[in-house]
């Protein structure tokens, strides 16, 4: 663990009354002059483990141990305090790293040349400060360039399920976003595994840190091996990081936190271990603040160059959109891209369902200018159209086909192609304007008539003169 | 109705010490004198907190700011007050924390307006400008005898409104001088008896402010929301709460009827949520006008904005301390809409803190006491007869944004909610997917009020049956549509498929109303009743076409039921014509069928 600069060592006092071990808690006594979340030490047997307190109690102190609590015992066990809070190392050194899941570097390299020590938390950044996020990013994926649009300092979760792909669209997402910046090295990812699996962290790994990538990135690893409760500090570490290069070095940062659903395992285990009264399915009460302590420092602020995108793997429990991970996530987030075990099952990949996917923060980076001044419209349509499709495709399982006028059916074929063409790009990327061409290609298939969410105007200009005469209808 | 005044400043401070800390509970013992509810700074950082529990010889207080860092033995100053607000002019376009304090300022540094800009701990700085000057124009003059209420005078704080310097609740007497001109917010402006009055007051913020008496809630909040206004229409004075999954367009209706609504000063209380929410609406707010006075909207409005990420205890207070401004606007007359987005985290902050203080958790581990804590709040909403001479009346209408867990309506929060406000908007998930915005589900929504007659007076006298009628009508098409899920459209007589039609028509062409959309974003209350004229007409002439056996599919067809898409961005001016000339088509296109 990094420790702060300079001489802590005449705020360093040992205290050796360690009166309870369980789980991830220590208690300690006679901790006096020790300040509430601070870090300490724990040291026994010659080891030192990192802990942080949790609660305060006249000369008692709560203390979370981040490496676990394996081996220790109550007379061996010496909790020493520093007067500090966690700090992470900031600074372009970082840029190229491979660091452990708090800020230590793993990679054999040499010692960090860090700028500064920064305490972990940050501190929330005033409204008025600012700046709204309004500058398109092209992913090149249609189904978020042109329904869900992304923007650069906006906070956008993937919502996935075991086994989905979610890992693999970050990825994608992460290698195009740097294509449209101004100049590449004002790029840059953060990448902070939380409790990832060998596999995944051999993915992000080869992703991430492969020889070209890995000039352009941060890697923070904390894998499933490794102490939950350290996982609590991962995050908070790598956005420390990721605000001094946006908003001190002007870079534009992506930072991809994953799995989110690991982190809140480790804030639940926490939780049980202090004996919490627990909230909807044991997650703490606190969860929503905790999480928000988090995406909210994506963002932009007036009068600084850089950004702090925020880029989330989030694995839906049973896929279950209302389970308490991804339902306080989506109320922090500015919206959510939506993964589909169904459409995966169909070979649709990337399997984005848009119909539950958004973004909130679309309408400030679309439009004349931006991207094209029929993006709203198109959008809009394309969803009203996709809605209408979809239930058809419901009701067709009951009634049969037969059942639908020819209006309905070409509704119901729209809904394929949707899914087929739009959605099911495979690797391929699509600039902006691939994706409205190909949207316009599926919308004269419907009646021109029926395209009331976009402006006459448009409808002549962009969908030709062929698509203005009504097809005959049966 | 409690006549008290502001308590005044406390006598020589109590110092206690830290004895615990947890999150933003504080412990703190040797302050015996301590009351409820006083405010305290605690640590050698100075963080402000709020005493919420005596216990033995523990003062417990929920601090609200970052505790970390705080030690076991730092002082605990008590200042003798309880939570107050500053109330004066330089209110209205200002952006304030929970506790009220200003957000701009602590953004500046030197030159630099975001020189600052993240809120570090221990921040501080008076909520109104002392250093502005304001015209004072007295109404009184030396030996008159006024009482708590009376108008002093007028400072025009913005272009659109004239602020009314009031006689505090609880001072009464003899006018014995009278300053005119420019003054700071913190000079004497009249003395009564002995006692020098400034444009400044504060007030408690737990504590509402008394009226001369209630009145009844008879007339609309008017949104210029058709989904609201045709439909649902919340009364001046009355309470609405707006529960919605994430994504369901809670905060973007709360933003539209900050905009539109017809309200004298706008109270925007943004609870626990976005950040780059406050930074759009700061961003939007100057450059839009508000059509009934010409002013900038933000000139109108005050934000209080404790987002997500910013202490959790000062969610907990930012409510009343919204609440609280609002009723000072009504109490000089004003009509006043707080705009509360989302209730839910207040909730979660009041959760936070009673589990940190180890209470008996009631139903989803929220204390037993927050449906009291809900009613208090709610209950501040009223049209009432201010105190003091001259007549005046004021309102504070409620809108609460409510965030279920899971988008499921049965949780604590929405119930409570649902008893306290006489207006339920309720945002449905499946609405919002398929993006028809608002998302108002028309089959669980209702509201209390009775405000037909208001519109019959005001707009049109058909308007209650024309309300009744597309009620009626959109309820028939929900059975229809069960129908139709399980058997297909085939299965229902042409009549019944009018209704689906018409149904297809009032929620494409009228329920939806993009809120950005330059011109649909407002729709006024006449226009409203033209567009449902013209579907009320469009469904009589499918009515009558079917009886003449003409077939529902050439019906639907028919290119002219098309055009009533287009009603939403008919200038007002051309609303009545192009109505009467839609009409005429309908009318006279079905029958060529
Ligand atoms: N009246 C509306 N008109 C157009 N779009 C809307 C409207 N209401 C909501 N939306 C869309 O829905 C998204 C989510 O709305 P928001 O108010 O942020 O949801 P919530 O606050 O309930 O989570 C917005 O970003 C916008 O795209
Ligand atoms: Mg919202």
């Amino acid at each position: 663990m990094t420790t702060a600069k300079g001489d802590t060592t005449l705020l360093t006092v040992e205290h050796e009354t360690v009166s309870y071990v369980a789980g991830p808690l220590l208690v300690a006594g006679q901790m006096t002059g020790v300040g509430y979340d601070e870090l300490v030490e724990v040291v026994s047997d010659g080891r030192v483990r990192r802990g942080r307190v949790l609660a305060l109690e006249g000369d008692r102190a709560v203390v979370q141990v981040l490496d676990g609590t394996t081996g220790l015992s109550l007379p061996g066990t010496r909790v020493r305090t520093r007067g500090e809070v966690a700090r992470v190392a900031v600074g372009d050194d970082l840029v190229g790293r491979i660091l452990d899941g708090s800020g230590t570097p793993m990679d054999g390299g040499p010692p960090l040349r860090a700028v500064e020590y920064r305490d972990v938390n940050g501190a929330p950044i005033n409204p008025v400060a600012r700046n709204h996020p309004s500058e398109f990013i092209e992913t090149g994926v249609s189904a978020i360039d042109g329904l869900n649009t992304l923007v650069r300092g906006q906070k956008l979760p993937i919502f996935s399920g075991f086994g989905l792909p979610a890992a693999e669209l970050a990825a994608q997402i992460a290698s195009d976003a740097a294509v449209p910046a101004a100049a590449e090295d004002a790029f840059v990812v953060v990448f902070a595994a939380m409790g990832v699996t060998q596999r995944e962290a051999a993915f992000f790994r080869s992703t991430f840190a492969g020889s070209a990538a890995l000039e352009r990135t941060v890697l923070f690893l904390n894998t499933a091996e490794d102490p939950a409760v350290e996982r609590l500090l991962t995050p908070r570490a790598a956005l420390t990081v990721a605000e001094h290069l946006a908003f001190d070095r002007g870079r534009h940062v992506l930072v991809v936190l994953t799995d989110i659903t690991n982190y809140c395992e480790a804030l639940r285990e926490l939780s049980a271990a202090r004996e919490e009264i627990p909230g909807r399915r044991g997650y703490p009460g606190y969860m929503y603040t905790d999480l928000a302590s988090l995406f909210e420092r994506a963002g932009r602020i007036r009068g600084r160059a850089g950004s702090v995108t925020q880029l989330m793997i989030l694995s839906m429990p049973d896929d279950d959109i209302t389970h308490p991970i991804p339902d306080l996530t989506g109320y922090i987030t500015e919206g959510q891209i939506v993964l589909s075990r169904e459409l995966d099952r169909r070979g649709i990949s990337p399997p984005i369902d848009v119909l539950p996917s958004l973004s909130r923060l679309m309408n400030a980076g679309i439009g004349a200018g931006k991207t094209r001044e029929d993006h709203r419209a198109v959008a809009d349509q394309l969803y009203a159209a996709l809605a209408r499709g979809r239930d058809l495709r419901r009701l067709v399982s009951i009634v049969g086909e037969a059942a639908l006028s020819e209006t309905e059916r070409r509704y119901l074929a729209f809904a394929d192609s949707f899914e087929q063409t739009l959605v099911n790009q495979g690797a391929t990327r699509r600039t902006i304007e691939q994706t409205l061409e190909l949207a316009w290609t599926l919308l004269r298939d419907l009646p021109p008539d029926d395209l009331k969410r976009i402006d006459p105007a448009l409808v002549e200009r962009y969908a030709g003169p062929g698509a203005t005469v009504d097809p005959p209808t049966a | 109705m409690t006549e008290t005044r502001a308590p005044v400043r406390g006598q020589a401070a109590d110092v206690g010490t830290v004895h615990a800390v947890s999150g933003p509970v504080v412990t703190a013992r040797g302050l015996p004198a301590a009351r409820l509810y006083n405010v305290v700074l605690v640590g050698h950082a100075r963080l402000p907190g709020e005493v919420i529990r005596l216990d033995a010889g523990d003062a417990v207080v929920q601090v609200y700011e970052d505790t970390a860092g705080l030690a076991v033995g730092e002082p605990v100053a008590d200042t003798g007050e309880q939570l107050q607000v500053e109330l004066g002019p330089g209110l209205l376009g200002s952006i304030f924390d929970g506790i009220q304090r200003p957000l701009t300022t602590l953004a500046r540094r030197a030159d630099d307006p975001v020189g600052e800009p993240m809120i570090e701990r221990g921040a501080s700085a008076p909520s109104l400008d002392r250093s502005r000057a304001w015209l004072f124009e007295p109404d009184v003059a030396e030996g008159d005898e006024v009482s708590a209420g009376d108008v002093l005078g007028t400072v025009q704080e913005t272009g659109a409104l004239g602020h009314r310097v009031l006689v505090p609740p609880g001072v009464a007497g003899a006018v014995t001088r009278v300053a005119r001109g420019q003054v700071r917010v913190d000079e004497p402006v009249v003395w009564i008896g002995a006692e020098p009055l400034t444009l400044l007051s504060r007030w408690p913020v737990r504590l509402r402010r008394p009226i001369a008496r209630r009145l009844a809630l008879d007339q609309p909040l008017v949104t210029g929301q058709r989904a609201i206004d045709s439909l649902f229409p919340i009364a001046r004075g009355g309470a609405a709460t707006i529960p919605g999954g994430f994504g369901t367009g809670k905060t973007v209706l709360e933003q539209s009827l900050a905009k539109w609504s017809h309200a004298d000063v706008i109270v925007y209380v943004a609870c626990g949520e976005r950040g780059n929410e406050l930074t759009e609406m700061l961003d939007e707010f100057p450059t839009l006008t508000d059509p009934r006075t010409g002013s900038p909207l933000l000139e109108r409005t005050v934000i209080i904005a404790n987002t997500s990420n910013m202490p959790v205890a000062a969610r907990e207070a930012s409510i009343y301390t919204g609440i609280t401004i609002a009723e000072y606007f009504r109490d000089q007359g004003r009509d006043v809409a707080v705009l509360a987005d989302s209730t839910s985290r207040w909730g979660e902050a009041l959760r936070e803190v009673s589990s940190r203080l180890e209470e008996m958790p009631a139903e989803e581990g929220y204390p037993a006491y927050l449906s009291t804590r809900l009613a208090e709040f709610y209950e501040r909403a009223g049209a009432v007869a201010c105190l003091g001479g001259g007549e005046r009346t004021g309102s504070v209408s409620i809108v609460g944004a409510v965030s279920p867990a899971g988008g499921d309506f049965s949780e604590p929060i929405t119930q409570h909610s649902l008893r306290l406000a006489g207006t339920f908007w309720g945002l449905d998930t499946n609405l919002a997917r398929r993006r028809h915005f608002p998302a108002i589900d028309w089959n669980r929504s209702y509201t209390l009020y009775d405000l037909d007659a208001w519109f019959d007076d005001e707009v049109a006298p058909d308007w209650h049956a024309q309300r009744a009628w597309v009620l009626q009508l959109l309820q028939q098409e929900s059975s229809l549509l069960e129908i139709v899920q399980l058997l297909g459209a085939d299965s229902l007589a042409p009549a019944e498929r009018v209704v689906l039609e018409t149904g297809r028509l009032l929620r494409e062409d009228f329920l939806q109303q993009s809120a950005f959309d330059d011109v649909d974003a407002y729709c006024a209350l006449p226009k409203q009743h033209q567009m449902l004229r013209v579907v009320h007409a469009a469904h009589d002439a499918m009515a009558a076409a079917v009886a003449r056996d003409v077939p529902v599919e050439t019906l639907a067809a028919a290119p002219v039921l098309r055009e009533p898409a287009r009603m939403r961005s008919w200038p007002d001016a051309e609303v009545a014509g192009n109505a009467d000339a839609l009409v005429e088509r309908i009318r006279h296109d079905l029958e060529e069928l």
